[in-house]
């Protein structure tokens, strides 16, 4: 249990790090630190498909991040700025949000269960079963792509309309029309 | 650089290009074994295929690229993304031939619990979305960090 505590005061450090530098190359190593004790948490808790699952997730992101930034620029240019009279609407909603959210939070944090003592009514319904009704010894396998295939298919959506989001943002011309090529 | 007789170099220094070698290939057979096991070990589709993007995009980092070599990754990752997400519903549509609904798993009676062709068509899910997920990401980071010509068009 001291470990998981020990993990945490490091990801809350290493966020911290990643809003205050300015240096933006920084921040995103910071930012990888994180999601690594993310990992080594879930190793912790004994769910390796998470675990395996955040540290190549996190090493990607990384990279992506490394290689814009190299691209683009190292500096952050909105650190630094100074609290004016434009900032007082958005800092006052900001505190209404926050009371309120602490207000729910405290309500809700208390009908959690017990840490390490989780209900498992559904959960215990796939253990028991799994294996007889989908054949897959890893029950994470089975889950998502038996019981819940749909949701995986969803997610599947997710991703494409994602990279082509991306590209779509990113290119800087339409493609052109057969028309101008000819002319050109 | 001109008159030297040099050829230019693209990408990182040697080293870089040398570890690249010998790191790629091998992290892309990682990919698949825990895409192909992904019904019996931790791991799965999803996370195979970020592995596999991640050797593709570490040979592009290493060696950089040139204007046909990029359209190329481009096309490729486009297509494999496309065909991984139709394999997927392909997949689905076999629990219509079995005569039970779309996307149920089917034929998992086939082979034994525990051996590595068992749990139906679970498996072949993992594949394909393996193969969606590796084209995919690799497809964002062209668009996002390694393009020279293709975006700039």
């Amino acid at each position: 249990m001291i470990e998981l505590y020990v993990l945490l005061v490091a990801m809350l450090a290493a966020a911290v790090v990643a809003i205050q530098v300015r240096d933006l190359l920084a921040a995103a190593v910071a930012m990888g630190l994180v999601g690594f004790s993310v990992a080594v948490i879930f190793i912790l808790v004994q769910a390796p498909d998470l675990a395996i699952v955040q540290i190549v997730v996190e090493i990607l992101s990384v990279v992506f991040f490394a290689a814009v930034i190299l691209r683009t620029t190292h500096e952050d240019t909105t650190v630094g700025k100074a609290f004016g009279a434009d900032m007082i609407v958005p800092a006052a909603i900001f505190g209404v949000f926050a009371v309120v959210f602490a207000g729910l939070l405290s309500v809700v944090l208390r009908e959690l269960p017990v840490f390490g003592s989780p209900l498992m009514s559904v959960a215990s319904a796939y253990i028991d079963a799994g294996l007889k009704q989908t054949g897959a010894a890893n029950v994470v396998a089975a889950i998502i792509l038996d019981y819940r295939a749909y949701d995986t298919l969803g997610e599947a959506v997710v991703l494409f309309t994602a990279v082509v989001g991306v590209l779509t943002v990113v290119r800087r011309f339409g493609r052109r029309d057969h028309t101008e090529d000819e002319v050109d | 650089m001109a008159g030297t007789g040099q050829p230019e170099r693209r990408g990182m220094s040697a080293i870089v290009q040398t570890i690249a070698r010998l790191v790629s290939g091998m992290l892309f057979l990682y990919g698949w074994y825990i895409v192909l096991h992904g019904h019996l070990t931790p791991g799965g589709g999803f996370a195979g295929g970020v592995l596999v993007a991640g050797s593709f995009i570490l040979v592009s980092l290493a060696f950089g690229s040139v204007e046909n070599v990029e359209q190329h990754r481009y096309t490729f990752s486009s297509i494999f993304e496309s065909v991984g997400g139709l394999m997927f519903i392909s997949i689905g549509l076999a629990g219509y031939l079995a005569g039970v609904s779309f996307l149920n798993n089917v034929w998992f009676w086939v082979g034994r619990p525990l051996s590595l062709v068992s749990a139906g068509t679970i498996p072949l899910a993992n594949i394909a979305i393996g193969i969606k997920v590796g084209a995919g990401l690799f497809a964002i980071f062209l668009a996002l960090g390694a393009s020279r010509f293709v975006m700039e068009e």
